[in-house]
């Protein structure tokens, strides 16, 4: 009875108690993941020193109750570096994983509904893609198209695609034949409406849980180009090319560079991982592994 | 004739998220050395779960609560199963349902019997070899030197079940146990399986203990049947005693819903209810009187355990005296 | 046998035209004009109009696609615009460094990996089962020059126990005459233990970065389908059969249990040989991936395009390698295919 009452967003709200309650870990990770988009929305406010400007007085100073992560080389403190980064290195994973999500759903969902030549020419897409070594083909494109952060996005989008081409060419292939869409057809649906009404509708939430699980890889990788050099230029913060720039000082013993916006990528990745975890336990419990 | 299996007041209940399952309650059957024994049940009613105790093959979740298990006189549950390594798959085996997938299907067929024989005999290379070959064809497989070297998925369901028979049969055990051999299995197969377990275990002198759902097959095939329900084996006796005379209520609903020749399916009748849910903490002594006709006062005590003649036993307040079903 | 081989091969030519037409179609992707770019800011307009037609431009794109292919394999990848050698030959002077390093890394993945995984399998709520769980969730959260620079740091700076995280082999030792190209046979061959001792020591560190970021995936997947073959009908008969109990586990479930996991190994190799690039950048590796990075920042795009040609092929290869492999080990592949 109770169920029959509850709107929509108190359903949801069960939900989320649920993958909470079950496990701590996933609690501290969704209470990291909302400090993670706080950071991103309203990091530069929070930046307690201006992030670019650099401060000859005092460089390369260590952690202090002043400079909490210390300064790095040209004086900037290390702290609002981090902060601010957060917008750029969530805004780049999410931008990319949102075009994946768009164009591998669309294009996975009319292989696995239409079959046929549109099956097998998205298959080859998404098997050439496979061929390369994904952060190896990210290089290459960013190379040819240009070093620039739409670049980045665009080179991180299409190493995604074929995780999402595969789940909902998946997921569409067997809804096709299901008895409700075949009961659509039947009442005279065209097979776009077919498409866009019923069956990518029913592929969401399979997608959904593999969006969280890729968004810590994208965030990697996309880190992963800027700290080759790509992307990203120096003076903006990003965490990849902090990590780079924190590079040569770690030999000589000055650790804060590099330590605390590496740590705080790991923990962002870290914090995506589990909820995609979570997430995907709660949609299908029998591959919890 | 000896006695071979002896089963006394065996409890065992597996340790669940949901709850503890009492999935078998003070189970008792006895089979006769080269005798033949139908554990018949619906399913969940225990009847493999019990065959896995005596194998000593049960999940980690699984506890024995009380009662012993006799093979040939010894103790398999004594020193957590000690005896049973070198019982187990050489004077005991056992072949299950689904046998297309219950064998290895990345090993050629005859090395896993030769997997078998290198465990338990001194047969060592192409000795262990031979032998192989030779059970091959004792289960009547058509040009065994060939599928020797096959793997399950080259094979049939009935040549897999065939196999897995031969592996079961290759060092020659006392008691076969069969759980439900023919299911997954065409139903032209299935008889001619049954036929050769039979033939087998005559040939060899071997016991059988047949699990199934279906008592016709069982009446078919056993001298003997025990019905189980719920965990319970409410019912043990000769097969034709068992039939013409059933005294438990349930028994006498499982002999009317099994079809005989030709029957019509709108003359069998269906058992109402379901199987309690075990994780219960109240279930009633009786785990059918909440779906049985014939409940009365006494059912709320301690089951009995009444002699309908010799060895024909029922553990029923109210069995159903003299009355053919 | 060798049907399957065969079989395996013709299944990855679609894969091996697809990789081909994907660098193709990057090298024309340059951003404006191509001839503009190779020809510098200072070419003139006859400069830039010389080398559309060197190179080709002039023609059409199915034409200039022939011309590509043919150049290729006749071994001509173009010149790095930063050495002036060709570029086939530098990275086949560079490759067996970073060969060396991915295959340790490999090694050792899969030796801490596959225990782990079974025994987590076999001991479902264990300790251990705990340990792989949280390495398996934390491994793939680790950015790999990160962690490759944390142990520098470690090991390195505060604990003095590696070596300087700076190449192959210490500069105070010779170079083993170049045999294999891996150091680590070379030294061997020509029986010069320090310099073998010293490459080792220079591979440690690299050799665990890589290695811990490919150990997640690993360790997940043969935990996952050694579960699920635990749990299979023919275990069950091979325990109702008697068998030993490491008969059971070895012959008949880790057996079975190897096939998903080599299914997996594709995408380790795609890990390892991406994040290859970035540990070689952590330790200064003068493999293809150090050649690589040099090139991406200097702009030297025949450089970056025979790098990425050269991984691409050599993943196609790895995947063939393990698809033979796995018609190998899985009778059912063998017939079908």
């Amino acid at each position: 009875m109770a169920e029959a009452v509850m709107s929509p967003w108190q359903k949801r709200w069960t939900a989320l108690r649920y993958v909470v309650g079950e496990n701590p870990l996933s609690l501290a990770a969704f209470l990291l993941f909302a400090t993670f988009v706080l950071l991103a929305l309203v990091g530069p406010w929070l930046a307690p020193f201006d992030a670019l400007t650099s401060n000859v007085g005092t460089p390369l100073a260590p952690p202090s109750l002043k400079y909490w992560f210390g300064t790095d080389a040209l004086g900037r403190d290390i702290l609002s570096r981090v902060v601010v980064a957060a917008r750029l290195d969530l805004g780049i994973a999410v931008a990319a994983v949102s075009i994946s999500v768009l164009i591998g759903g669309l294009a996975g969902a009319c292989a696995g509904f239409f079959g046929g030549w549109t099956d097998r020419i998205v298959g080859r897409l998404s098997d050439t893609i496979m061929a390369f070594p994904l952060f190896v083909l990210a290089m290459g494109i960013v190379a040819a198209m240009g070093n620039t952060v739409a670049n980045i996005v665009l080179a991180t989008a299409i190493i995604n695609l074929p995780f999402y081409i595969r789940v909902a060419r998946a997921e569409s292939g067997v809804l096709r034949n299901t008895g409700f869409v075949e009961a659509a057809r039947l009442a005279g649906n065209s097979e776009a409406r077919l498409l866009f009404y019923h069956i990518i509708p029913n592929i969401l939430p399979p997608m959904t849980v593999q969006v969280s699980l890729n968004m810590g890889w994208a965030i990697l990788n996309a880190a992963g180009l800027s700290f080759i050099g790509l992307g990203v230029r120096p003076p903006a913060a990003e965490w990849g090319i902090m990590v780079a720039e924190g590079a040569q000082y770690i030999v000589s013993g000055e650790w804060w560079i590099a330590l605390f916006p590496g740590a705080v990528l790991m923990l962002a990745v870290f914090c995506f991982n589990l909820l995609g975890d979570s997430l995907r336990d709660l949609v299908d419990p029998r591959r919890r592994t | 004739m000896n006695s071979l299996l002896e089963i006394h007041k065996f409890s065992l209940e597996f340790r669940t998220r949901g709850g503890t399952v009492r999935a078998l309650e003070n189970v008792s059957l006895e089979l006769l050395e080269g005798g033949s024994l139908g554990l018949v049940g619906e399913s969940g009613s225990g009847k493999s779960v019990l065959s896995f105790a005596v194998l000593g093959i049960l999940d980690a979740a699984a506890r024995v609560t009380g009662g012993d298990i006799r093979f040939a006189g010894q103790d398999l549950l004594a020193d957590n199963g000690a005896a049973m390594k070198n019982i187990r798959g050489r004077e005991l085996a056992m072949i299950f349902q689904n046998p297309r997938v219950a064998l290895n299907p990345i090993r050629q067929v005859g090395r896993q019997i030769e997997d078998v024989l290198l465990r338990h005999t001194d047969l060592r290379g192409s000795k262990a070899r031979e032998r192989a070959i030779e059970c091959l064809s004792e289960v009547r497989i058509p040009d065994p030197e060939r599928r020797y070297s096959a793997y399950p998925f080259e094979l049939s369901g009935g040549m897999c079940q065939r196999v897995m028979i031969a592996i079961a049969l290759a060092c020659q055990p006392r008691l076969l146990i069969a759980d439900e051999p023919t299911t997954g299995l065409d139903v032209t197969t299935q008889a001619a399986i049954m036929r050769l377990i039979r033939d087998l275990g005559r040939e060899k002198g071997m016991a059988t203990l047949l699990i199934t759902h279906d008592l016709g097959l069982a009446r078919e095939f056993c001298d003997r049947i025990a019905v189980m329900h719920a965990g319970h084996v409410v019912e043990i006796g000769p097969t034709e005693s068992l039939f013409k005379s059933s005294a438990h209520p349930y028994t006498a609903q499982l002999v009317l819903a099994t079809p005989v020749g030709q029957e019509q399916l709108e003359n069998l009748a269906a058992i109402p209810g379901n199987l309690p849910d075990l994780r219960r903490n109240d279930l009633p002594p009786c785990r059918f009187s909440e779906r049985c006709e014939q409940r009365s006062e006494a059912c709320a005590s301690a089951l009995p355990e009444i002699a309908i003649a010799g060895n024909h036993l029922v553990a029923c307040h109210n069995p159903r005296m003299g009355k053919s079903a | 046998m060798v049907s399957t081989i065969l079989k395996r091969l013709v299944g990855s030519i679609p894969n091996l035209i697809g990789v081909v037409v994907v660098t193709f179609l990057l090298t024309r992707a340059l951003p404006g004009d191509p001839a503009a770019f190779f020809a510098g800011p200072a070419g003139t307009a006859e400069a830039v109009q010389e080398i559309r037609k060197k190179l080709g431009l002039d023609k059409s794109m199915p034409e200039q696609f022939v011309v590509y292919v043919r150049d290729l394999t006749r071994g001509d990848w173009g010149t790095s615009l930063g050495t002036g050698q060709p570029v086939l030959t530098e990275i086949a002077m560079r490759l067996p460094a970073s060969v060396e390093l991915t295959l340790c890394a490999l090694l050792l993945a899969v030796s801490v990996a596959v225990p782990l995984g079974i025994l987590a399998a076999t001991r479902p709520g264990s300790w251990i089962d705990h340990l792989c769980r949280g390495i398996t969730t934390a491994g793939v959260s680790l950015p790999t020059f990160f962690t490759g620079l944390l142990l520098a740091y470690f090991f390195y700076f505060l604990l003095g126990w590696a070596p300087s995280p700076l190449g192959r082999l210490d500069p105070y030792l010779s170079t083993p005459p170049h045999v294999s190209g891996f150091y680590l046979i070379d030294s061997l061959i020509a029986r010069d233990l320090a310099a073998f001792v010293g490459a080792i020591k220079q591979l440690i560190l690299p050799t665990i970065t890589l290695a811990l970021f490919v150990l997640a995936p690993l360790a997940r997947m043969t935990r996952a389908s050694m579960l699920g073959v635990l749990s299979a009908d023919f275990i069950r008969t091979a325990r109702a059969a008697g068998l030993a109990p490491t008969t059971v586990l070895f012959t008949y479930a880790f057996r079975n249990a190897l096939l998903p996991v080599m299914t997996t190994l594709g995408m380790v190799f795609s890990f390892l040989l991406g994040s290859n690039v970035l540990v070689e950048k952590v330790f200064a590796w003068p493999g293809i991936g150090t050649f690589a990075i040099e090139a991406l920042v200097a702009s030297d795009y025949a450089a970056v395009q025979g790098f990425v040609l050269t991984m691409a092929l050599l993943y196609v290869f790895l995947n063939l390698a393990i698809d033979i492999a796995y018609g190998l080990v899985d009778p059912r592949m063998r017939v079908d295919g």
